[in-house]
């Protein structure tokens, strides 16, 4: 596209003239990228986002429908529409403003939600052109609108002070939208963290090349802003149960967002050989404990791979995968008993690892980790499998093949195929129910079986997205203040 | 929120202690249980470390623990007054105390510092408590002076037999074993190596024996799964299921694999931090 006809289109958007066909015609922006081969031997991250010129040509490619169905697909419903126009107006402030009444996590969601599946799935643009890839890049322009203002990043109001106490259990996701909803309400709201610093998975899980930490730190700056208070290193279930904190501490209401627990393994012979790892523990030491700076400052060490095989299909599996290929590992195989199609992960994850140069072994499973003398990981032991009928999850059900036994030899094994509730709160908080994966039990406004406790995210869901995650932490946090607007007035008016 | 050193000593030529702030961890923290700490947020790595003794009302907790390597020299080259960054906990299940009746405590080298607050809580329990101290020669020898008066007898054994009896702890555990009146529990803590080959000797005479496992952590919450050992061939993570577990039935030898599992890096680290240390004259 000519400046001239950009030129023109900006006018047309200014007068109010652009019509849809002039929006068909203008091509989807790409956003630009690190090359693969470079950014393989950084952390810094990959893509890095629209210019002011992209990012104005992409907001006039939205309709402006006035149904707005793409906030049908946003579990905390953005007002989409609106923040757009104002990008393609060059107001970036006042689409920020927009986001963030629904959203203090633009410039993480932005980056990790899969709006493939969410928004950019019910985009009449790309229902147009029968292509999701089509569709208006909402996502890139919320992390456009969220980086554009980093260091302005004004908090949202907050209402009169109620003197309620509120705990929020976990500083994901989920329990960043909890506590900034309940204190908008005005309510005193403290968020208890067990590790040495907030965000959740935003900080231990996701790499840096994906969502960089600074960015996380920025956006939960708005809620100490805001006046919520943060403390880390409070185990609760250990530091203090819920009951104390209830019973004791004064707090009126509490919403548990502690996420996913513990790393499921296969079961298979040689899983606790050294040099296997789960993707929490490989992920935690290459983001939060920074051990790609090991030598250079930081203290925590990882395995010094050569070869590495991931095993799994799911968005944690190509962070894992991408993870040891920036730690230096020559080789770097994704193993998973399905196909390509019924991989968990974005496409766009997927995408990224095969372009890294990340091989694909399709239709394998591991039987057994084979190890040295030492008890170090020397190879894997895979059968090869095939798939047959549709399963539960919907997905066709991979089936071994007899006697395909083949070996990969690898010094490292990453296991990411998910994890398990972690039983803490369930052996420490009595009355509080469970289904048999130990997942708490919610209605739809999150409320638990114990009065005044709400919960969600990974401990509800089994697993989940962050911004599933903030979907439940809204939800409960509406819960939470309706449920405080009733209660009787048990605690005191602030002095 | 981070943590003042109220004090620090020197227990051995390479074991110090030191009581520090964190009131909450005082008041919840019960036998057996551990905390975690980083010096700083940034770039220090959490290792887990026992609560030797607590004092809720002052709010304070001690904790013991042996120069190895980096964070601990580290931690050692600190002084009252100073601050750790992040202190977390109680983790792992506190120990199951009861009255077994006759309760030998077995403790090697650091090992004496976890095993202080259970064997006195099983003194408290209405135990009769023998203890066996062991430690490589009588400059390494830690806490006699505190087990002293909770033991109903105190074997003491070093390697190089410069102080109290010339053995390794199994041997007076043995013959206990062998009396007539063999002891009704065990708990033994020390390096894998000791817990592997007293477990063997309990085993041989059917004491049943708990001991408590000092694995490499990062999360300590049961998150990441880096501290698991294999029990009866199944997987358990030593932070949440443990730290202690019948010691009939842990791997130790793959445990013992797993603690090396960065020796190289650690000692690169080490050595890195000495020579900082050197170059600063601080050493």
């Amino acid at each position: 596209m000519t400046e001239k006809e950009r030129q023109q289109l900006l006018k047309k958007q200014k007068t109010g003239e652009l019509k849809p066909a002039d929006r068909y015609k203008i091509p989807p922006q790409d956003m630009p990228e690190q090359d693969p081969v470079e950014r393989t031997s950084n952390v810094n991250e990959v893509a890095t986002g629209y210019t002011e010129t992209h990012a104005r040509l992409e907001a006039m490619r939205c309709l402006q429908c006035k149904n707005a169905p793409c906030i049908e697909g946003c579990p905390v419903q953005i007002r989409i529409q609106d923040f757009i126009a104002a990008i393609a107006d060059g107001d970036f402030k006042k689409a920020l403003v927009i986001i963030r009444e629904n959203s203090l996590l633009p410039a993480v969601c932005g980056r990790v939600c899969p709006q493939e599946v969410q928004c950019q799935q019910k985009c009449t643009v790309g229902l147009k052109f029968k292509d999701v890839g089509k569709a208006v890049s909402i996502g890139r322009l919320e992390r456009f609108a969220a980086d554009i203002d980093q260091n302005e990043g004004g908090a949202p109001a907050v209402a009169p002070e109620t003197g309620i106490k509120v705990a929020i259990i976990g500083s994901g996701p989920g329990g960043i939208v909890a506590a900034a909803d309940t204190r908008k309400a005005g309510h005193d709201v403290t968020i208890f963290e067990a590790f040495h610093k907030p965000g959740g998975v935003m900080v231990y899980g996701i790499p840096e090349f994906r969502l960089p930490k600074a960015i996380v730190q920025k956006e939960i700056d708005v809620l100490t802003k805001m006046g919520v208070k943060i403390v880390c290193n409070f185990i609760v279930g250990r530091t203090r149960t819920i009951e104390q904190l209830m019973k004791e501490d004064g707090f009126e209401a509490v919403y548990i967002g502690v996420g996913a627990g513990l790393p499921r393994f296969m079961g298979i012979e040689g899983e606790s050989l050294v040099g296997v790892y789960s993707a929490n523990e490989y992920l935690t030491r290459a983001n939060l404990m920074k051990a790609y700076d090991f030598g250079k400052g930081a203290d925590t060490p990882i395995a010094l791979s050569k070869k590495v095989a991931v095993i799994g299909g799911g968005n944690v599996t190509m962070d894992s995968a991408r993870t040891a290929l920036r730690l230096g590992a020559e080789k770097v195989y994704l193993v998973y008993r399905r196909t390509e199609k019924e991989m968990p992960a974005r496409i766009e994850e997927v995408h990224h690892a095969k372009e890294e140069g990340i091989e694909f072994h399709i239709l394998q499973s591991p039987k057994r980790i084979i190890g040295d003398q030492n008890s170090h990981v020397t190879a894997i032991e895979c059968l090869k499998y095939r798939l047959g009928e549709l399963d539960e999850s919907g997905r066709c059900r991979p089936i071994p093949i007899e006697g395909s036994e083949f070996q990969l030899d690898v010094d490292t094994v990453i296991i990411a195929i998910g994890n398990i509730a972690n039983p803490l709160i369930r052996q420490t908080t009595p009355g509080l129910q469970f289904n048999k994966w130990g997942n708490i039990i919610v209605d739809e406004n999150c409320k638990t079986s114990l009065q005044g406790v709400y919960a969600g995210g990974d401990i509800v869901l089994g697993a989940a997205t962050v911004i599933l995650a903030m979907g439940q932490g809204r939800i409960a946090a509406a819960a939470i203040n309706k449920y405080l607007e009733k209660k009787p007035k048990s605690h005191k008016k602030p002095g | 929120m981070s943590h003042k050193i109220v004090s620090k000593s020197k227990l051995s030529e390479n074991v110090f202690t030191a009581e520090i702030e964190a009131s909450l961890i005082a008041q919840a923290g019960k036998p057996g249980q551990f905390v975690v700490i980083s010096i700083n947020s940034e770039y220090s790595e959490r290792i887990p470390l026992t609560i030797a003794d607590a004092d809720p009302e002052k709010g304070t907790i001690r904790l013991i623990w042996q120069r190895v390597g980096k964070t601990t020299a580290e931690l050692a080259d600190m002084k009252a007054g100073e601050k750790i960054a992040n202190v977390v906990g109680p983790l792992g299940k506190p120990t199951h105390l009861k009255n077994f009746g006759t309760v030998v405590c077995v403790g090697g080298g650091i090992g004496n510092a976890p095993l202080l607050p259970i064997a006195k809580a099983l003194k408290k329990a209405g135990n009769k408590i023998i203890s066996i101290l062991g430690a490589r020669s009588k400059d390494l020898l830690i806490l006699e002076d505190e087990f002293t008066p909770i033991s109903n007898e105190l074997i003491v054994t070093t390697d190089d037999g410069s102080y109290g009896r010339k053995a390794l702890v199994t041997e007076p555990l043995k013959e206990l074993c062998q009396r007539d009146q063999k002891p009704d529990q065990a708990f033994v803590i020390g390096p894998a190596i000791m817990m592997k080959y007293c477990c063997e000797v309990t085993k041989q005479f059917n004491v049943p024996t708990q001991v408590s496992l000092n694995t490499i952590m990062v999360d300590a919450t049961g998150m990441c799964g880096g501290c698991r050992v294999e029990i009866e061939g199944k997987p358990k993570f030593v932070c949440v299921d443990g730290p202690e577990f019948d010691g009939h039935k842990v791997n130790f030898d793959l445990m013992m694999k797993r603690l090396d599992a960065y020796k190289d890096q650690e000692k690169k680290a080490y050595e890195q931090y000495k020579k900082h240390r050197c170059k600063i004259g601080l050493a």
